[in-house]
């Protein structure tokens, strides 16, 4: 990432979760859309306040568990078929009943690898700098008891005098501009 | 549950339904936190971690002369031969990975069936997973006799040409068991996560703060991240329950696919998974009993979660106790098989019948007294039927794996086994081991899950009624 100086955003913090949603709902409405709330555990009406609905991990954790499914009866089919096989008391070399447990296992296997790395990845981690740190009362709160709402200074409405006026009227506890 | 019996007063009963409350009352995000990373941060570690420490490291370095002179010598100093292959080892194998199932149960299938009291002890039941994993999966490692090949058991292109045969349920075995061992981190590491980065910004040493910086992967609470983070939980959630019912299922595949009387059984499947359960619930309480003490959380464990857990331990000790009486039925009344019948006979009153009279008395007469919520609710009482419970568990895999092996179908094949003093060191060893990962992890990692704590206060919902939103200026 470039070296960038300036302003990331204006920081708003609060003391319940009410009082962020309400302050997240008021500035989507009031057009802003490069913003993000920070709470301490999962707040899903402020995710739905700021226009975030949907994720798409469900749909990469379905196609790593059908991955490893084909991954693993392909290779017992293969090795059992072709590479090595092996008569067991005349039984077919293709047992697929027998190959359906370690498929399953590597279902999950790879279902759950892909729900967790997915989850990380398309969350930007790890991800050990961010700006936010920056800000004197975030990494007090942010983690803990405090809830915190970010208008960032990409957003094409943003302005330094206006959106702090516009966050004053949700009465936060305190807004700090957060420097890159 | 009846509400008329308890005290009005009392803080920590609901008074509409008269159940003990999940948390203490009066906690908020602040106190929730603070109580549950002090014991992570303190600068001071108290005396009595010392002391259980070193006490679990004894135990331990016995393992590795236990591990040592096995390699040095070989399976001959267990009392593995034939007709008895398996011994102590697969007992071993058995039970601690059957330990391991109650942490899935707790942090997956309770997550699912939403029962929100699960989550202040969920993140130590995951740890006794993996812990007891670990322990689990050291004994067909060490007990194949040329460990350091272990890695035959994998399907990899080698000069020899040759590939692993699926049809055995003993490589299905070690997909399952390595499958869940790795699911389990990764469950118990994502979960632990925004805990971390908790941790992460209260540290007050440079160390603490990089070594759960690094660990917290820059987690910053951000609304976006947490709905993917709730998704990839649930899912994880819902992997690790069909993960965890086969994979008790497998191995009790490794007994019921071969024809020895006493293991060639259909219900295994079912009767293996809830043992499993049962075993670990009560290692659950074994662990949580003396932590709550220790650490004075009576708020954030209460007799609540006690009592359930002592519930759980009753239901599935019932359909064990119809496991036992299914086999009981199967072998005397219904199977018309000499070798069954006999199998059944010398398990009750043969040479170790003993065993069996152990495990009845520990797995089902005992157990009976959890029907009394006052004994439920009897903090010493659950403890040692915790207890009661392990050993009686134990026991179950001894009578299974040991009567059927020493006495099958020819009599001029039949063997004695008695375990030598290393069959016992290396158990008790495992214990040891059990225990000194255990010390290290509530010592360095947050034990209880503070964010699922902050979620369950009242004080988390949000409130949707308008409230005046003062204009500019005013």
């Amino acid at each position: 990432m470039p070296v960038r100086e300036g302003t990331y955003g204006l920081l708003a913090e609060f003391d319940s979760p009410s009082q962020l949603v309400r302050a997240a709902d008021g500035a989507y409405q009031a057009g802003y859309r490069r913003m993000d709330c920070y709470t301490p555990y999962p707040v899903e009406e402020a995710a739905a306040a700021i226009g975030f609905h949907k994720n798409t991990v469900s749909l990469v954790c379905l196609i790593g568990g059908l991955l490893g499914l084909a991954t693993m009866f392909g290779l017992e089919t293969w090795i059992s078929v072709w590479a090595f096989p092996l008569n067991i008391a005349g039984r077919p070399y293709f047992s697929w009943v027998a190959f359906a447990v370690p498929a399953y296992e590597w279902t999950i296997l790879y279902a759950g690898l892909s729900a967790a790395f997915g989850m990380l990845f398309l969350n930007g981690l790890p991800q050990l700098y961010h700006p936010l740190f920056n800000a004197p009362n975030f990494r007090s709160g942010a983690t803990t008891d405090k809830f915190f709402l970010c208008l960032e200074s990409t957003d094409p409405k943003f302005d330094l005098t206006e959106t702090r006026g516009f966050l004053d009227r949700y009465t936060p506890v305190s807004v700090v501009e957060v420097e890159y | 549950m009846a509400t008329k019996d308890v005290p009005v007063n009392d803080p920590m009963l609901d008074p509409v339904t008269g159940e003990f409350a999940v948390i203490a009352p009066g906690h908020t995000f602040k106190s929730v936190t603070e109580e549950v990373s002090r014991i992570v941060l303190t600068p001071r570690t108290p005396l009595g971690w010392f002391f259980g420490f070193t006490l679990a490291g004894g135990f331990v370095l016995m393992l590795l002369v236990a591990l040592a002179w096995l390699l040095v010598k070989g399976p001959g100093i267990w009392a593995v031969t034939i007709p008895v292959a398996w011994g102590f080892a697969i007992v071993n194998f058995v039970w601690w990975i059957g330990i391991g199932h109650a942490g899935t149960l707790i942090s997956a299938i309770l997550l699912l069936f939403k029962q929100g009291w699960r989550n202040s002890i969920n993140r130590f039941a995951e740890a006794m997973t993996i812990f007891a994993v670990i322990c689990a999966g050291m004994f067909p490692l060490i007990h194949v006799g040329r460990p350091w090949l272990g890695y035959w058991l994998l399907p990899y292109p080698n000069t020899m040409n040759v590939w692993p045969q699926f049809r055995s349920p003993l490589m299905w075995d070690c997909f399952a068991v390595s499958t869940y061992a790795t699911i389990s981190v990764v469950f118990w590491y994502i979960g632990m996560v925004p805990d971390l980065g908790t941790l992460r910004d209260r540290a007050q040493t440079r160390l603490g703060q990089y070594f759960y910086g690094m660990l917290a992967m820059g987690w910053r609470g951000s609304v976006r991240h947490w709905a993917r983070y709730e998704t990839a939980s649930l899912l994880l959630a819902g992997l690790a329950t069909p993960l965890v019912l086969s994979v008790h299922t497998v191995i009790s595949f490794d007994f019921a696919v071969a024809l020895l009387p006493g293991w060639h059984t259909t219900i295994f499947p079912p009767y293996f998974v809830a043992g499993a359960i049962y075993s670990g619930f009560a290692m659950v309480i074994t662990l949580a009993i003396p932590i709550r003490k220790f650490y004075h959380l009576e708020d954030l464990v209460t007799l609540r979660h006690i009592d359930n857990m002592g519930k759980v331990m009753l239901a599935t000790g019932l359909i064990v106790a119809y496991g036992y009486s299914t086999e009981v039925f199967m072998s005397y009344c219904y199977s018309a098989s000499h070798w069954e019948y006999f199998m059944m006979w010398n398990r009750m009153f043969g040479p170790i019948g003993w065993s069996y009279w152990v495990l009845i008395t520990c797995n089902i007469a005992l157990p009976q007294l959890l029907w009394s919520r006052k004994l439920r609710r009897s903090v010493p009482f659950m403890f040692i039927m915790s207890l009661i419970v392990n050993t009686g568990m134990w026991f179950e895999r001894f009578v299974i794996v040991i009567t059927s092996l020493t006495r099958d179908y020819l009599p001029s094949s039949w063997g004695t086994y008695r375990a030598t003093k290393w069959d016992y060191a290396t158990f008790a060893g495992t214990l040891g081991l059990f225990t000194f990962l255990f010390f290290l992890f509530i010592r360095f990692l947050p034990m209880i899950p503070m964010s699922e704590l902050r979620l369950m206060l009242p004080q988390a919902k949000v409130h949707k009624e308008a409230q005046p939103i003062a204009e500019a200026g005013d």
